[in-house]
Formats: C-alpha cells, sequence, structure tokens
C-alpha cells in the first residue's frame, strides 16, 4: 500500500511537465496551496494564541496586536484543571472509543453480509441503511431520547456510546462495502475450497486484505463522536458526564461571561488527540480514500 | 484419488439455462481436459464439481460419495483459479499453508509437506515471497503447490495457463503433465486452447453451448470426430470443409457445391446416390497431384518444417500444409488432390459423422 501511494507521484509527473518551470510552479501549485494552507489554519492559530493571551490583552485591540501575544501565560490551561474539564476529556475519550468500536464490528459484519452472502433482499437492506443515514441527527433525538428514557440510561455515557452508532454505522458499512467489493471474489472462493468457514474467511482473509478500509472507517468514526453535539447535549444533564464539545460551551460560558482565554483552550486540547491520531495513520487514510486497489 | 462422475448435469441461472445435461465419467488417476469455445458453460460445470455452484439437476460424485450438497471444503478437492487467487498479504509459504492450517494439521506435518511441494515445483528460494514480489510464471507455480501440498482427491484448473506468455505457456504445459505424471491425482482441467487439450490430456471433452459434443482420447478425437463441430474444433489449423453432394452412379465421386469433382474410389462413405453431405479434409492431408483440382494461391506461409498454403477453390478458401518444400508464388495456379483415404464425411442436416 505505501509502496504504491508513493509511485504515484512519480507517474503522475510525466502528465505534469508543463509544471516544470519554477513560475508557473509557483502561480499553479504554491500559491493556490498556500492561500488553502492559510484559511484552514488561521482559526487554529488564533485558538492557540487565545488560549495563552493574559486575560488584559484579549479584547484590548488599541494597545496590543490582535494577531500576536507578548507574554503569555499558562493560566487559562490551569483554570481549565481546577473545572470538571479532565472528565470531560475521559468521558469523550470513552465514548468516542466505545462508539467506533461498537460501530465497526456492526459494519464488518453488515458490509461483508451485504456485499459477499447475496441473501435475498441485500441489495435492498443495503440501500435502507444507507437511506438511515440521510434522516438528519436534529430528527431523530426527539424519538432517540424517548428510548434513552425508557432503556434508564439518561444522563450516561452509555446513552451516547449506544445512540452514536446509529449515524457511524450507515456511513462506515458503506465504505467497507465499497472496500469489500475491491477484494476479488476468487480469493474467497479459493479460501472456500481450502476449507475456510464464513467467519475464517472473513478473519483470515478478507479483514487483513480491508485494513486500510478499516483505518478510514475508524478515523471517521472517532472523529465524529469526538465531534458530536446534538445528542451529547441533549442526552447527558449532569457536568461530570458532559463531552468536551457540550461542556467547553455549557460551563465554561455563564450567561453572558465568555472566558475565551479557557474557552480556547479547552477547544484546542481537545482536538488534540483527533490531530494525534490522523497523523498516524494518514497515509493509510489517504490511500483508502483514493480507491488504491491491491493485486 | 478419486473417480469423478457427472450424471446429466444441468445448471440454470435465473431462468438462463447455460448446461443441458452433461454426463462424463472421470477415472481415478485420469486426466481430464474441458475444452470448448467461450461461454459454453467449461468454467461453471468446473466450479459445480468444487462446489462453488449449487447444481440445477443431475448428479455429481467424488469416488462413491454423491457430492450435489456437500460444501467444497468437505469436497477434498483443490482448486487454481485462472488469475491464481493467491492471498496477497501471506507469504509464499503461508499461502502454501493455508489449508493445512485450518485443518490443524500439525506443525511439523505442515513444514515437510510445504518444504516437499516446493522442492517439486522449484519455489524453495521463494518461500518468504510475498505474491506481489514474484513473476506470473512463479505466481502460477504457487498456485499450484497451494494445490498440491493437500495432496487432495481431485485437482480442478481453470485456465490456468492463459495469463502467461506463449513461451511460458508451453514450459508449463510440459511441467503439469509430468507432475500428474508423478502424483497421479485425478485431474479436471478448462482451457479453451485446444493445443493445450491435445497435447496434455489422457481425454478429452469437447463441450459446445452447454452440451457435450464428443468425449474422446485426443487422437480419437483427430481422427474421427464425430460431428461438424469437433471437426473444425479440434486441429490447427482448421480442418477445411466441403459442401456438395456424393454421386455413386458409376465411379463413386463427391461433387461440391461449387463444381469441384473429386474421385472417392473406396473411400465413398455407404450413402445414397445424391445426398447432401460435408466433406472435410485437414490441411494436412493434401498432396500436389497433376491430375488433382486446380487452385489459385493467396498466401504462402513458409515456417521451416513445413508451408502453410492458403488457397482459393472456385470462391472457397482453405488451407494446406505441406511437409515438403512446395514454394509456388501468390496468384499462380497449382493442381491439389485431397487424400481421400484420410477424409471425413459429415451428414449435412444433421452434421454427424457418416
Ligand atoms: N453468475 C452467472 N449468472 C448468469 N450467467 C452466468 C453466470 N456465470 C456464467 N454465466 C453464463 O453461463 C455461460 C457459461 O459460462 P462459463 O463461465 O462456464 O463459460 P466458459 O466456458 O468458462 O467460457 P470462457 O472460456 O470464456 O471462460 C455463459 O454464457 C455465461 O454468460
Ligand atoms: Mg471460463
Amino acid at each position: 500500500m505505501a509502496r504504491m501511494s508513493r509511485s504515484l507521484p512519480a507517474d503522475d509527473a510525466e502528465g505534469m511537465s508543463y509544471l516544470d518551470r519554477l513560475p508557473r510552479r509557483v502561480a499553479l501549485v504554491y500559491l493556490p496551496l498556500a492561500v488553502f494552507v492559510f484559511v484552514l489554519l488561521f482559526p487554529f492559530y488564533w485558538m492557540a494564541i487565545t488560549a495563552v493571551k493574559p486575560n488584559a490583552q484579549l479584547t484590548d485591540y488599541e494597545n496590543y496586536s490582535p494577531f500576536w501575544v507578548v507574554q503569555p501565560t499558562l493560566e487559562h490551561i490551569r483554570y481549565l484543571w481546577t473545572t470538571t474539564y479532565p472528565a470531560w476529556l475521559w468521558n469523550t475519550i470513552i465514548i468516542s472509543v466505545g462508539s467506533t468500536f461498537l460501530s465497526i464490528v456492526a459494519s464488518v459484519m453488515a458490509a461483508y453480509a451485504i456485499e459477499r452472502v447475496r441473501f435475498k433482499g441485500s441489495r435492498t437492506t443495503g440501500l435502507a441503511i444507507f437511506l438511515a443515514y440521510l434522516v438528519p441527527p436534529s430528527i431523530l433525538f426527539i424519538p432517540l431520547a424517548a428510548m434513552v428514557f425508557r432503556l434508564g440510561i439518561y444522563d450516561t455515557k452509555l446513552a451516547l456510546v449506544l445512540s452514536y452508532p446509529t449515524f457511524l454505522i450507515p456511513f462506515c458499512t458503506w465504505l467497507l462495502m465499497g472496500y469489500f467489493r475491491s477484494i476479488p471474489y476468487e480469493l474467497e472462493e479459493c479460501a472456500l475450497v481450502d476449507g475456510a468457514s464464513r467467519l475464517q474467511i472473513l478473519f483470515k482473509v478478507l479483514l487483513p486484505l480491508s485494513v486500510p478500509g478499516l483505518i478510514s472507517a475508524g478515523i471517521f468514526a472517532f472523529t465524529l463522536s469526538w465531534n458530536e453535539f446534538i445528542y451529547a447535549l441533549t442526552f447527558i444533564q449532569s457536568s461530570e458526564n458532559k463531552t468536551i464539545s457540550v461542556g467547553v460551551l455549557t460551563e465554561l460560558v455563564r450567561s453572558d461571561v465568555y472566558e475565551w482565554g479557557a474557552l480556547m483552550a479547552g477547544a484546542l486540547i481537545g482536538s488534540l488527540p483527533v490531530v494525534i491520531l490522523y497523523s498516524f495513520f494518514v497515509e493509510h487514510y489517504v490511500s483508502s480514500m483514493t480507491g488504491a486497489v491491491k493485486e | 484419488m478419486a473417480s469423478v462422475g457427472i450424471r446429466d448435469v444441468q445448471k440454470a441461472f435465473g431462468s438462463t439455462r447455460v448446461i443441458h445435461g452433461v454426463s462424463v465419467d472421470i477415472q481415478d488417476g485420469e486426466f481430464v481436459i474441458l475444452v470448448g469455445p467461450s461461454g459454453c458453460g467449461k468454467s461453471t460445470l468446473l466450479r459445480m464439481i468444487a462446489g462453488l455452484e449449487n447444481i440445477s439437476g443431475g448428479e455429481i460424485r467424488i469416488g462413491d460419495r454423491v457430492v450435489n450438497d456437500v460444501p467444497p471444503k468437505e469436497r477434498d478437492i483443490a482448486m487454481v483459479f485462472q488469475n491464481y487467487a493467491l492471498y496477497p498479504h501471506m507469504t509464499v509459504r503461508e499461502n502454501m499453508a493455508f489449508s493445512l492450517k485450518l485443518r490443524k494439521a500439525p506443525k511439523s506435518e505442515i513444514e515437510t509437506r510445504v518444504a516437499k511441494a516446493a522442492q517439486i515445483l522449484g519455489l524453495g528460494a521463494l518461500l518468504d515471497r510475498y505474491p506481489r514480489q514474484l513473476s506470473g510464471g512463479q505466481r502460477q507455480r504457487v498456485a499450484m503447490g497451494r494445490a498440491i501440498v493437500r495432496d487432495p482427491q481431485v485437482f480442478l484448473f481453470d485456465e490456468p495457463l492463459s495469463n502467461l506468455d506463449a513461451k511460458l505457456r508451453v514450459a508449463m504445459r510440459t511441467e503439469i503433465k509430468e507432475l500428474h505424471q508423478r502424483l497421479r491425482t485425478t485431474t479436471v482441467y478448462v482451457t479453451h486452447d485446444q493445443i493445450e487439450a491435445m497435447t496434455m490430456a489422457d481425454r478429452i471433452v469437447v463441450m459446445h453451448d452447454g452440451v457435450v459434443e464428443q468425449i474422446g482420447a485426443p487422437l480419437e478425437l483427430y481422427d474421427k470426430p464425430q460431428n461438424l463441430f469437433v471437426a473444425g474444433f479440434i486441429g490447427s489449423p482448421a480442418m477445411n470443409f466441403f459442401n456438395g453432394r456424393i454421386r455413386t452412379n458409376g465411379q463413386a465421386t463427391f461433387v461440391g457445391d461449387s463444381g469441384i469433382e473429386i474421385p472417392l474410389g473406396h473411400s465413398a462413405p455407404p450413402a445414397s446416390d445424391g445426398r447432401p453431405v460435408t466433406l472435410g479434409v485437414r490441411p494436412e492431408h493434401f498432396r500436389v497431384a497433376e491430375d488433382g483440382v486446380p487452385v489459385e494461391v493467396v498466401v504462402v506461409e513458409p515456417t521451416g518444417s513445413e508451408t502453410l498454403l492458403a488457397l482459393k477453390a472456385g470462391g472457397q478458401e482453405l488451407t494446406c500444409v505441406f511437409r515438403e518444400r512446395v514454394l509456388p508464388k501468390p496468384g499462380e495456379t497449382i493442381r491439389i488432390r485431397p487424400d481421400t483415404a484420410s477424409a471425413h464425411f459429415f451428414d449435412r442436416e444433421s452434421g454427424q459423422r457418416i
């Protein structure tokens, strides 16, 4: 996989030889890229400098440049640790890992059954799962709330671990279905003749070949759970059970007092785990998204 | 090792019927080749033997056991696929050991079996490579190695050589045949290449549109094709056909629709006067003769050992092969005569041999 994705630019280079001359390359490649990167990264920069700005500099644009910080301080971050922020961080990790794990397991089974077992109505099932994805959470949270109450899991982490898969499973299933489809059917038939059962085929042949697909499904599910807002807002009440995305907003903004420094510090620290995750798997992620085919 | 019995087997995909009652008896240790044009149902039949397609009608036996409802893993067969279907995430060694591991064979046995298969196929140095690091021929060999480590009742091959270049194909042909002579495992081999079939098989099953046209030893099919289809399919270059009638008053003669007359002498078929027939003559069964039929030379292709001539006789094209050096110029007219003793006669309506 890695070998392939690295060899790609070499192949493309031939067709892109018109970019060889430097001025053109600057105009057509580096300049647009620079604009893009700037637009993308500026909010993060703003967040980062706000997180370390002393309160006095936050709103005083006359005496201090808003784009810079003098005498950075760690006070906001220290303040965070006096609130329930560490609990939110921990909750978010548990909930994201839990719902990602559940979703991947369910999606692998569903995708394999729909794509390869070819039972009657498998196409329709696949379509139905996809349609479920199109129902927006802002409609779904009302009936889900009723179910959460009935099950007696309101205001627990379980409420979120079980409700996130409602939107994670459809997408992951579709992503994995596409991935399984790209694996030659003959490999499976060969394994059948070799004496493997359906489950053995899944675990010994199909999944090892789908690692990039599993990773991108996992990253996707993890990121979505990490950032989820509506369900986390409605199904959780007590401060110590909140996730970062809700907690930062509901607890660090008191009526009209915005603790900008702490807010930004909380958001920044909250986005770090996802960044780290991405940077670990970025190569796999890209190769599966661009549909790199294996032999 | 086991015999394979195929009795009146039928197959339909939904409402399209692709195999219409095929019966073949394969002896223990025999090398049988299924051959036929593309789409005739060879692969489908092979996959039914393997258990990868269910059987719509009839019966398949492996040994004494009817296997219609037996899943593939319990049939004790090994199959080599056209594109080899090697597991890309396993080394050659793991590929070969996979089926044994699934059967929970002891480690030492797996090792000895893999080592033995590797030695037979000359794969010893490649055991720790991944399939993507192998050439086409090596992959093909690994696919075979995977089959022979299991020592199964039956080998099934589905066009295993079609992805190789011509030279390698000839080499592998010999290798597979040698392997069979050594292991004596019952083998069913699918190909659409009739040369492969002729050179490798103990017996050939010629299929066409889901039915068996003829079953027989290679030379039997060559010398006594039962019908027009087999006559035209087996042999390269293909047999020449002339439509015409038999005239029996006086000396028995074949009178072609294009006007050519060929005296038949003693080799005339038992046919009544005026019966419409198709005369079949293999390209090598012509000789140059002063009193022969005049034909126009279109193309001359000398290969060294023999000369291939494309000819035209009364609007009909024919191909001849001469062992001797006949080198006419294109456009010239030569006279040739078919060797009627080795000619074939078919009923024009039914296409059956007379
Ligand atoms: N899964 C399927 N569904 C419907 N029709 C099928 C299916 N598989 C094969 N067929 C049809 O059955 C017929 C026989 O196919 P088969 O693959 O056995 O041909 P073949 O003799 O192996 O040809 P080739 O030499 O091209 O491999 C074909 O007409 C094909 O279209
Ligand atoms: Mg085929």
